[in-house]
């Protein structure tokens, strides 16, 4: 089985762009990361491509070709839907098509168009991640799904409001400096707090903003880096995969997200290394909530120990497990089917050294990446290593 | 809404207002809600109707403000997961003024407020 580097990445910038299309979007960020990758855009033998709301946002299904057409690749492509954690399905699928041997370049990416629909029209379309029976006619939303697990958890474990605020404190302060991010500006605990409600106990600043956005990356075999002399240092060297019941209700936790816990287990596994090996991880935290039970999750807490990493400076940029140096989907932004690729893209660059937080982490060599569909009924984990 | 009916789900919730709440239970006892085929559990296919306790137990809550359209005339509302033994049901808590978990309440059907569409509700039991 062949190893599988990352030789190239690229990005829009995350943020309202409501003129900007998808195909746009996925233009800038293929030809980034084609570029960045130093080969001829005709080696790319295969597109895997994540979108969640295109039906919704845009009129438009059936991405895969569109967006192999848009960034010149010629060959399959296939769009993969998995709510918001439809680019990280695809890296999945991407490392594994590399290590089978049948691929040895392929473009892995996800673009997401939601700023146009309005609020009121993005909150509706993300809704749709639950289920349609049983929660969503129910009043289900997003939000509201996402404050259901705050309440089991303040309820089973402890925690307070401030302590969650203190997640998006860390989150924006680490995206100040981040020009890509959507949020660069600094807040502080009592905003947070006085912001208005969103699902109780979750306000306005415990949400992740609404996005627009692109993102993508080449992915080549270990023998296609080196017969090439690619500069691609950094290897996905574990990936593993979760489901959950899709309602909430169903499931046997509503304060733990075992999806996620599983598809840790199965990288970890998969890459040979456990928790305390991970230097920097970037996490799913479209809501403060989410971050405390991603953290958790991967092994980094035990259940209902996580609730006070930022606030006690443990996953603080200067802290000894730093999370979401890039500001995470909070300060970032948020454009679901473009997420999981970005979250890859920003650990790659902390191992390298390339980031704007690097300094932060200066030895890292091991880093993971979360990514969270729904209200984590699906969860996919990625392992990245500097390559030996 | 929708024209669509959802055999199963609309005879349930049926049943829910006339104050026969019922779930599904699988051989090896596990509760799943319709439309179903087979316990999504385990996967059996022999699944019997069982009558819902009166009364829940409020699990967890919230209460939404920024709702979807089809519910923004409702907000704010809140919404509850509320454990029935061999299954929990989620749906709008009404009548608490300083609604909390542990709470015991029952299941009906009354209308939403921005669509009139029929609404699983929980009352104080």
């Amino acid at each position: 089985m062949t190893g599988v580097r990352i030789a190239g990445t690229g990005h829009t910038h995350f943020g309202k762009f409501p003129e900007r299309t998808a195909r746009d979007m996925f233009a800038e960020a293929s030809d980034g990361a084609i570029e960045d990758a130093g080969i001829a855009r005709g080696e790319i033998q295969e597109l895997f491509y994540g979108n969640f709301m295109g039906e919704v946002a845009e009129d438009q299904g059936h991405q895969g070709p569109l967006m192999a057409e848009i960034a010149g690749v010629h060959g399959a492509a296939t769009r993969f839907e998995s709510a918001c954690a439809s680019s990280g399905a695809a890296v999945r699928e991407a490392v594994r098509n590399v290590r089978n041997g049948e691929v040895d370049v392929m473009l892995v990416g996800g673009a997401e168009r939601m700023t146009n629909l309005g609020t009121a029209g993005a909150t509706k379309a993300l809704s749709i991640a639950a289920d349609e029976l049983f929660e969503i006619r129910a009043g289900m939303s997003f939000p509201g799904a996402y404050a259901l697990m705050a309440n089991a958890y303040f309820e089973e474990y402890g925690g307070s409001r401030e302590d969650l605020a203190h997640v998006a404190v860390k989150n924006h302060a680490n995206a100040l400096e981040n020009d890509y991010a959507q949020l660069q500006r600094e807040i502080t605990v009592e905003e947070v707090l006085e912001a208005p409600p969103v699902a109780e106990p979750l306000g306005l600043y415990d949400a992740c903003p609404i996005s627009d956005g692109a993102s993508a990356i080449v992915l080549v075999s270990d023998e296609y880096a080196e017969e090439h002399s690619l500069d691609a240092p950094v290897a996905i060297t574990g990936s593993g995969q979760g489901g959950d019941r899709m309602a909430l209700a169903d499931r046997e936790y509503l304060a733990r997200t075992p999806a996620a816990e599983d598809a840790s287990n199965e990288a970890y596994a998969d890459a040979g290394i456990d928790a305390d090996d991970v230097d920097v991880a970037e996490v799913h935290d479209c809501f403060t909530i989410a971050e405390v039970l991603a953290i958790e999750s991967i092994g980094f807490y035990e259940p209902g120990e996580g609730i006070t990493a930022a606030r006690e400076g443990e996953t603080t940029a200067d802290g000894d497990r730093p999370v979401n140096l890039s500001g995470g989907l909070k300060a970032k932004g948020h454009p679901v089917g473009a997420t999981g690729v970005s979250q890859v893209i920003e650990v790659a660059s902390l191992l390298t050294g390339d980031h704007l937080n690097s300094d932060a982490v200066p030895d890292a060599e091991t880093g993971l990446v979360h990514n969270a569909g729904g209200t984590v009924a699906s969860t996919t984990v990625h392992v990245l290593e500097v390559a030996k | 809404m929708s024209e669509q009916t959802d055999e199963g789900y609309d005879e349930w919730l049926e049943a829910i207002a006339e104050g026969e709440a019922y779930a599904f239970e699988c051989p090896n006892g596990h509760g799943s809600l319709p439309p179903r085929r087979r316990c999504p559990e385990c996967g059996d296919p022999e699944l019997e109707r069982r009558d819902l306790p009166d009364s829940g137990t409020v699990d967890t809550l919230t209460t939404i403000h920024v709702a979807t359209p089809d519910f923004v005339d409702d907000a704010p509302y809140t919404v509850a997961i509320v454990d029935f033994g061999l299954v929990r049901l989620t749906g709008q808590l009404r009548g608490v003024e300083d609604p909390e978990e542990g709470i015991r309440v029952a299941a009906g059907v009354e209308e939403r407020e921005t669509t009139g569409d029929d609404l699983l509700v929980f009352r104080p039991a």
